[in-house]
């Protein structure tokens, strides 16, 4: 494992009432990778998500970041440490125009007076910065622009605060096939550009195509966290509905319903 | 960039340039995609008082427009708190009914117990603030829909003022200050130094704008099309404070009046002021981005819940300033202060005027643009000797008319992919 990860989650926990949603996982972004999390539906994913931007508080397990432990209990912490998430449904303004839903929450004012200029300028800049050139006007409505468009803005909007760690929730779902290429092209510059950058996806070829590592998620828990060069499509797979393939994942009998499966071998976060 | 027609701005400097030309034809472009705005309005505006001053001459005569200007104040007030509400896509249906309560507390401080009129007006104020906390809280905190809270808000405020009236009682303002609002006038030369004043801010706050933004290198609207604004505001300023600037009075040698009347400077303060919180503050933004996407607006760290109070806040606030304004021409307030047809004008102002019933789409301006239409209506038919019951039934067909377009443009603005 390169350096220090930028963030490290151990021992995780979150229940919904009776429901245990994520187990003990754990779980490691590096700077200047992409690292794609894996996993069926109900596997956890979003649930992860949700704790590490602060939304869902945890019921136990710690937080490192840059190797310091620290206590995300808010969206604002985790915007503090630097860590933006771009959800699957957005989360724009279809009234507002682009600058406008960059800066939303976070208005540059000078005085109590919003200032427009500089939100621009550093609009364009951010824009510009990702070699994004499908956008015709920055003061366009957010309802205005493609799918393709709009994630652009989602994830110029969440590299424009000198963030450290970004993650994507299923950021080509909705998309065409050129539309994906541009967007997954995008997400490669934020981790060439030194950011820690984690993909939700469910589609292998684009998991394959722009990750580093792979963690995959399999009824809450981590079963496995690999480099993608070392690991094949289909043992992804497997992992992902088995919750293990070979010698990686959970030991014991897969496909148990995991309720009573002991993690014995989730050494979460172990790299073959 | 790869910038074909650019409405206002690309990223510094690559866009090009935009034209007088090409910025009427993204306008006219944008009508068509469904973002009509406050055209329909205008329209109306005009095509009502052309027609009325050619059925009725009396309509087009200067005591008559302040008339208008008169009548129409205290549901523009209201209206203009309305949009605030509307913005975030709920309804406040006790609007009327909270600022008769609250004309009903002024008339109570002022007449009855006898205090000065700003204690008065204070009172009516904090009355419409506390009526406003308490319908944001049930609608943002316990969750009730503002149609339901404001309903019953609707019902009980008029028990309300029944109470507070003494079952039925009329209670008479005389306080001068109060009676004044909706009934005397500026003095000509306080009237154009007033118009003077805004023309030469609006042009100030316009040229400084443009000077800024080319300063930078970001895309401007052309010099013409800045020019064309501040001369359009010169004109219909100018225009204004000449009519009711003329001498209305039948004998001139009992009274002399003429000059804005007073109430007119303080609907365009307010408007200024709330115009000013809508688009200039990051607060105005926060309530465009909740009634955009409420979700997105919470991810993005905003206080819905606050929001959503504080528009409720405002609205009964602005509630409270127009039923200062209906108890002062009226002189009296009675326990229909505020009831029959007024709500329904307010919320016919704000709808007229462009302001969507879905959230996330209007401005203070709609309110006063759709109240003038209202007036013109109310006014006119009134001239045309037309009973109250056909009064009724033409505002509420222009309502569902405003309305109607509002969800046509929604639906055309969600087929051509612009809004």
């Amino acid at each position: 494992m390169s350096a220090t990860p930028l963030l490290e989650l151990r021992g995780i926990d979150k229940s919904f009432g009776p429901v245990q949603v994520l187990r003990d996982v754990a779980f490691a972004a590096h700077p200047g990778e992409v690292t794609a999390l894996v996993g069926d539906n109900g596997a956890g994913k979003s649930t992860l998500v949700k704790c590490i931007s602060g939304i869902y508080p945890t019921d136990a397990g710690e937080f490192l970041f840059d190797g310091r432990p620290v206590s995300i209990s808010s969206p604002r912490d985790a915007a503090a440490l630097g860590i933006e998430v771009v959800y699957q449904d957005l989360a724009l303004c279809d009234n507002l125009d682009i600058v406008q839903n960059m800066f939303l929450g976070r208005e540059k004012r000078s005085g109590i007076v919003l200032d427009e200029p500089t939100m621009e300028q550093m609009a364009a800049e951010t824009l510009a910065g990702l070699s994004v050139r499908t956008v015709k006007s920055l003061r366009q409505h957010v309802s205005s622009l493609s799918g393709g468009q709009r994630q652009t803005v989602a994830i110029a909007k969440a590299v424009l605060w000198n963030s450290r760690l970004v993650i994507l929730d299923e950021p080509t779902a909705a998309l065409g096939v050129a539309q994906t290429a541009q967007v997954l092209e995008l997400v490669r510059r934020l981790a060439d550009n030194g950011l820690a950058v984690v993909l939700i996806s469910h589609n292998m070829n684009d998991v394959f195509a722009v990750s580093d590592r792979i963690a995959a998620l399999y009824l809450g828990q981590m079963v496995a966290q690999v480099k993608t060069t070392d690991i094949t499509h289909s043992q992804v797979v497997e992992l992902i509905t088995a919750g293990r393939s070979g010698g990686l994942g959970l030991a014991g009998e897969p496909g148990s319903n995991g309720t009573g499966a002991a993690p014995a071998d989730t050494t979460p976060g172990a790299v073959r | 960039m790869t910038a074909t027609v650019v409405k206002k701005e690309g990223p510094a400097g690559v866009a090009p340039a935009p034209t007088v030309g090409s910025h009427v034809n993204n306008y006219w472009r944008r009508v068509r995609g469904g973002d009509i705005g406050a055209l329909p309005a205008v329209v109306m505006l005009v095509v009502l008082a052309v027609g009325f001053s050619i059925a009725r001459p009396s309509f087009f005569t200067a005591g008559n427009l302040a008339n208008l200007f008169t009548q129409g104040a205290a549901v523009t007030l209201i209206a203009m708190g309305l949009v605030f509400v509307l913005l975030l896509g709920e309804i406040d249906l006790s609007a009327g009914f909270a600022s008769g309560v609250c004309a009903a507390i002024l008339a109570n401080t002022v007449t009855v117990l006898g205090y000065p009129w700003y204690v008065a007006v204070l009172a009516a104020v904090v009355t419409g603030v506390v009526i406003g906390v308490v319908l944001g809280l049930l609608v943002a905190k316990v969750g009730i829909p503002s149609f339901v809270v404001t309903l019953a808000g609707f019902l009980a405020f008029q028990g309300v003022v029944l109470t507070l009236m003494d079952e039925g009682a009329n209670i008479a303002v005389r306080d001068d200050v109060l009676v004044a609002i909706a009934n005397r006038n500026i003095s000509p030369v306080l009237g154009w130094a007033l118009a003077a004043l805004a023309i030469a801010g609006y042009a100030a706050v316009q040229l400084l704008r443009h000077r800024n933004r080319s300063a930078r290198g970001l895309v401007t609207d052309p010099i013409a099309v800045v020019a064309a604004r501040i001369g359009g505001l010169a004109v219909v300023l100018g225009v204004a404070v000449y009519v009711l600037n003329l001498e209305r009075s039948r004998n001139v040698l009992v009274v002399s009046l003429k000059g804005v009347p007073i109430v007119v400077p303080i609907i365009a303060l307010l408007l200024v002021v709330w115009t000013f919180v809508l688009q200039r503050t990051s607060y105005g933004r926060h309530i465009y981005a909740v009634g955009g996407n409420a979700e997105a607006a919470r991810r993005a760290g905003i206080n819905v819940d606050k929001i959503r109070i504080s528009v409720f806040v405002i609205c009964s606030g602005m509630a409270a300033i127009g039923g200062i304004v209906a108890a002062s021409r009226a002189n009296s307030v009675d326990p229909n202060t505020g009831g029959s047809n007024v709500l329904l004008y307010a919320v016919g102002a704000a709808v007229i005027g462009g302001t969507s019933l879905f959230g996330g789409k209007g401005r203070v301006l709609d309110a006063v643009l759709g109240g003038a239409v209202v007036a013109v209506i109310d006014n006119g038919m009134g001239l045309m000797g037309y009973s109250s019951g056909v009064k009724f039934v033409v505002t509420g067909v222009v309502l569902l008319a405003a309305a109607t377009i509002d969800a046509l443009s929604r639906r055309r603005a969600a087929a051509t992919g612009t809004r």
